[in-house]
């Protein structure tokens, strides 16, 4: 991708291309499996309420589990590529850790003032960072959980490590409910600051 | 159809709704395949034609029909379903179907025959004096429902590995079908047939099995989603030939194994 003459044109990258193909996979992933998820949630809420008709996937609970199931595999082959080459390219260590506390406090407080700045895309603060690892965990709980309730019986010593069938699928749900949080905020914060979008897209 | 009725606090009413038992015929089911699909193309489906629902649909088939060989190879003959002791059993215990109670059908117990056909050297038909002579065990297991819900039931009944050694089945054979009284009909792959707790069940917490659980014959297959445990079973079919089911032709997945 980059020739050496076109590395000392244009400013540095900052998300490399697997980066950029995983997470757009991993969000079009994401959002298939919650809208499918919420259809296939409506056939027996756990909780009080269900979700509108118009915002879920699949029309009715067969064609939730068909888009549910059919989408799992791309979200875990590519969440897969995307934790493997993080962390043996390095770039988990560089650009998500150390999260310290006391810039985690001055950040949060930024934030709440309404302060806080990334302005250097390459540099993520405390708060993106604990942001970005709480999702990619969230993500993992998600995979973890749903296996659990997808074969109770073929991987039970899973299901039992989430206390059973039935709590896992509470962990389901609020691993869901924690990333669909996520993503809001996400969203937002990348229109707020479309440079950081425009660098998700074309990598610089 | 019938709309379902709440038979349990905390069991949905609303799922095996009316429009779910026919394929895409609701205009709104098949906007949301097709919007789903111009945002999945790209993902999965690079290539087809995939603008409109049939296509999205026929693709998830697909898709569907690769996470059947991916569950029968996961699928452990001697890997056991959890038991739980009696003080587990959930009561009472749902009664689900798309009909309602009231409707469920009402089998003579006197003049029931259990027809056997097929890939079997023994086709003839058991009444249910012969098939509760057959050796009985209990099970205690959880039943998980595809709508998500699960409860944990008690039900008695014969091996169906044992059934099938005894009527001479073809064991290489792919399926055994299950047609039930009010033409519900459902099948399963021959390793879930073989395995140890899949049952042919006759009494439900050590009573004659009631008309709302399936009198007189319902199999229990703890390894696979609820839908695929057949009540007011009459006809049990060995084949080679995929004969689908009821809610399997309507495109739920066919293996849904545990
Ligand atoms: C369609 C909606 C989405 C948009 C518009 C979006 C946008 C972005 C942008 C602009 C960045 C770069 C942020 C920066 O420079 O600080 C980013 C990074 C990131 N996003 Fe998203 N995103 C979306 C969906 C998601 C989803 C669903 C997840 C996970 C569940 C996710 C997880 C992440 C993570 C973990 C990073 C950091 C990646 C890294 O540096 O390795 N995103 N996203």
């Amino acid at each position: 991708m980059t020739s050496a003459v076109a590395a000392n044109r244009k400013p540095k990258v900052i998300h490399p291309l697997w980066v950029r193909i995983t997470h757009w996979l991993n969000a079009l992933a994401m959002i298939v499996m919650i809208g499918s998820g919420w259809q296939i949630y409506n056939a027996s809420p756990i909780f009080g309420f269900t979700f509108p008709r118009s915002i879920t996937l699949g029309g009715w609970l067969a064609g939730g589990i068909m888009w549910h199931f059919a989408a799992m595999w791309l979200l875990v082959v590519n969440g897969l590529v995307y934790l493997t080459l993080g962390i043996i390219s390095g770039r988990f260590r560089r650009k998500l850790f150390p999260i310290r506390t006391h810039e985690l406090a001055r950040d949060i407080g930024d934030a709440l003032r309404f302060r806080l700045t990334h302005d250097d895309l390459s540099v993520y603060n405390a708060v993106q960072r604990l942001l970005y690892l709480g999702v990619i965990l969230a993500g993992v709980v998600i995979v973890l959980s749903g296996l659990s309730i997808w074969k109770p019986i073929q991987l039970q010593e899973l299901t039992a490590l989430f206390g059973g069938y039935e709590s896992a699928r509470v962990v389901h749900f609020l691993a869901m409910a924690a990333i669909a949080g996520f993503l809001a905020v996400h969203v937002l914060l990348a229109l707020i600051v479309p440079k950081s979008l425009r660098a998700m897209i074309t990598g610089r | 159809m019938a709309r379902i009725r709440k038979a349990v606090p905390g069991v949905d009413p609303k799922l095996l709704v009316k429009d779910a038992a026919k394929l895409l015929p609701d205009p709104a089911r098949r906007a949301f395949l097709r919007g789903g699909m111009s945002l999945g193309a790209l993902a999965f489906l690079a290539g087809c034609d995939i603008v409109d629902g049939p296509s999205a649909e026929s693709a998830l088939s697909k898709i569907s029909f690769f996470n059947d060989r991916v569950q029968a190879w996961i699928f452990g003959l001697n890997r056991l379903a959890p038991t739980y002791p009696e003080s587990a059993i959930t009561r009472p215990f749902p009664f689900n179907a798309y009909y309602t109670e009231d409707e469920a059908p009402e089998v003579e117990g006197d003049t029931y025959k259990l027809k056997v056909g097929g890939l079997v050297q023994e086709k003839k038909s058991w009444p249910l004096s012969e098939l509760y002579a057959l050796p009985q065990e209990k099970q205690i297991t959880r039943h998980v429902c595809v709508e998500g819900w699960s409860a944990i039931g008690s039900w008695t009944g014969a091996r169906l590995s044992d059934f099938l050694q005894r009527i001479g089945a073809d064991t290489k054979a792919k399926y055994v079908n299950f047609i039930c009284a009010e033409g519900y009909s459902t099948s399963i792959d021959m390793p879930t047939a073989l395995h140890p707790q899949t049952q042919m069940t006759f009494r439900f917490a050590d009573e004659i099995l009631p008309r709302a659980y399936g009198y007189p014959m319902k199999i229990r297959i703890p390894t696979k989603l609820g839908f695929k445990n057949p009540k007011y079973v009459t006809e049990m079919y060995v084949t080679n030939d995929y004969p689908g089911g009821y809610w399997e032709d309507q495109g739920y997945n066919w293996f849904s194994g545990l």
